[in-house]
């Protein structure tokens, strides 16, 4: 299979109907907007559907639909489309259902600016939606990566019943780069006996459903439903590590930045600091011991972000506070350079 | 020899219902799951279910039911006929779900004609929170947070649902009954029949406004409440087919 040079935008949306999703439901906005426009285009041709809906809260409701009849479904948005979801998505964990959510990060709070930034990773890792609830969350660093983890967020998803979220940004979308696409025509769709897809009087109804009046049943269905989160925390760690070994500091970045982050180990190298880097790959469930384990060795961690410092917490919590924790970070939309890192490197001494 | 001549609709649980005496939503689940045995549909349909007094429809009917949340009813529905355009797929909802939160929902499906048939209950309060104020509350009307009676400079005017939905290009058939009489009950198992009928044809949205009641929350006896639907309801809804391009290619 040979690469091709894509859009991140328009890798996302060619791999997902790659995998399988042959509904698409999404309303505009930048920096996402390429996804809606690219399944537009794409799925007549291969006998799929993108509906444009009214809103971002018909949108994904249009998503609990189809997913309630078992096919692969997906929306995608940016960050306060992403908001409006917030309803919906809490409705699509209540009722254990698999979906594709993709946020294209920009800057915020409010209307904001359309720049790339990393500012919804509370909203993403911790409250996506209303309630004891939890979505797997990548976050991928390259077009490449975009395209791989739609697939995977489709296979998570049916193999968990959950929605998965593809956290992106700005940059990530718009930018162009060479990347290879799984083959098409290869996915074969799992067995979903609880959809709703008409019985056929052959079985009992179906029923999707988030409601349980009686408190007891409730607890008891989030209990379950925390049991899974608990495999998923145990199977489905991500990460990545770049030059830790023997790193004094080790800098935490997930997405873009860790791209930058990159670059200024290098930086940080060539003027004798040893410099390491720490990506985690899954922001839910977060690379903890994984991260604990890598910096053990090291003196302190610098958390690098596009926002005001949104993973420190997690940070802090994964080695238990046992080292001084920085952090350096651009928002609103702005881009640090490699060159800002390092001096963040140099600078930064003990903890926020 | 024994003939049975009433029974209860195959479509319809046999499960003890949770509404207040009086109400007429028992009427019209009867009515909806007697079309969907009469057009022998049970094992293709899939039925959305609303938040509000109706919220445990999906307990009582025995097709796929899903829950959709409050207002978003359409778009689930939206979201099932387009994975599965040859089943069925109906929404059951209040005037607070389809009237008040899932205006924009409900317009839209008018719009796009999706093919699905809206079953809307328009007793002009909500039920389920206890009473207060809905998009149709009439003029006058004292609800909980209309204590006053509702006043047009204050809480504005009643929606009148038939009548704007039946301007969408998309619409295929939209009429409103009434369940509080033998007549009405038997003019509104047409209605709702013939909407499924529609889809089955695949003419586009089909939408049936039944004007129920709340006696519970009407603070009347449900004689009384079936009284003031003649006396006040109707006459602020007028009953009738609003839309009909179903027989257009015959004509």
């Amino acid at each position: 299979m040979s690469k091709v040079l894509m859009k991140g935008n328009e890798a996302i949306a060619e791999s997902a109907i790659r995998h399988g999703c042959l509904h698409y439901f999404g309303y505009p906005i930048t920096p996402q907007t390429e996804i809606a426009e690219y399944m537009a285009k794409r799925m007549p041709q291969v006998g799929g559907l993108c509906l444009q809906a009214e809103s971002e809260i018909s949108a994904i409701n249009m998503v609990l639909g189809a997913a309630s009849t078992g096919e692969r479904v997906m929306t995608s948005s940016s960050s306060p489309g992403i908001s409006l979801k917030g309803e919906g998505i809490s409705y699509i964990v209540g009722s254990d259902l698999p979906c594709l959510i993709v946020n294209v990060q920009r800057g915020s709070p409010g209307l904001g600016s359309i720049q790339p930034s990393q500012q919804d990773y509370y909203q993403a890792t911790k409250a996506l939606g209303h309630g004891d609830s939890q979505v797997i969350v990548l976050a991928p660093s390259s077009v490449q990566e975009l395209a791989d983890h739609t697939g995977l967020a489709f296979d998570l998803g049916d193999r968990y019943r959950t929605p998965v979220m593809l956290l992106a940004d700005g940059a990530l979308g718009q930018m162009m780069e060479p990347v290879e696409l799984a083959p098409e025509g290869e996915f074969k769709p799992i067995d979903k006996p609880w959809a709703t897809t008409g019985h056929k009087n052959q079985r009992k109804h179906n029923i999707v459903n988030s409601l349980y009046i009686q408190p007891d049943e409730l607890e008891r269905t989030v209990i379950e439903r925390y049991q899974r989160y608990a495999e998923i925390e145990k199977n489905e760690v991500r990460y990545e590590e770049y030059l830790t070994d023997d790193a004094d500091v080790i800098l935490v970045a997930y997405g873009i930045t860790s791209r930058i982050c990159r670059t200024a180990v290098g930086l940080a190298r060539k003027k004798g600091i040893k410099a390491g880097l720490f990506r985690p790959i899954t922001l839910w469930p977060y690379p903890k011991k994984e991260l604990a384990a890598a910096a053990e060795k090291a003196s302190r961690l610098l958390v690098v972000e596009l926002n005001m410092g949104q993973m420190v917490d997690d940070v802090k919590v994964a080695i238990n506070c046992s080292k001084p924790v920085g952090f350096f970070g651009r928002t609103g939309g702005m881009m640090p350079t490699p060159e800002d890192v390092l001096k963040a490197i140099e600078k930064d001494g003990g903890a926020v | 020899m024994s003939q049975v001549v009433f029974e209860r609709p195959h479509a319809l649980c046999d499960v003890p219902l949770h509404y207040c005496p009086g109400c007429t939503h028992g009427i019209v689940h009867r009515l909806v799951a007697q079309a969907i045995d009469d057009l022998g549909i049970e094992g293709q349909t899939i039925g959305i279910a609303p938040v509000g007094c109706s919220v445990f429809a999906y307990n009582y009917f025995n097709c796929d039911m899903i829950e959709a949340a409050h207002g978003r009813a359409p778009a689930v529905a939206t979201g099932v006929k387009r994975c599965l355009p040859d089943n069925i797929v109906f929404t059951y909802q209040g005037d607070g779900d389809l009237a008040a939160i899932g205006t924009a929902e409900t317009v839209h499906v008018g719009a796009r004609g999706e093919n699905i048939t809206i079953i809307f209950i328009n007793n002009a309060i909500y039920g389920m929170t206890g009473g207060q104020m809905a998009p149709t509350t009439l003029l006058g009307q004292k609800t909980t947070t209309s204590p006053y009676g509702r006043k047009r400079e204050i809480q504005g005017n009643p929606i009148r649902v038939c009548e704007m939905i039946s301007t969408l290009d998309g619409t295929a058939y939209c009429e409103r009954v009434a369940v509080d009489s033998v007549p009405h009950i038997n003019a509104a198992k047409k209605a709702i029949k013939k909407a499924f009928q529609t889809q089955i044809d695949k003419k586009g949205l089909s939408l049936i406004e039944v004007i129920s009641t709340c006696p519970t929350n009407w603070g009347m006896t449900p004689q009384e409440a079936l009284e003031w639907v003649r006396t006040d309801m109707i006459p602020h809804y007028p009953l009738g087919v609003y839309k009909d391009i179903t027989g257009e290619e015959s004509k």
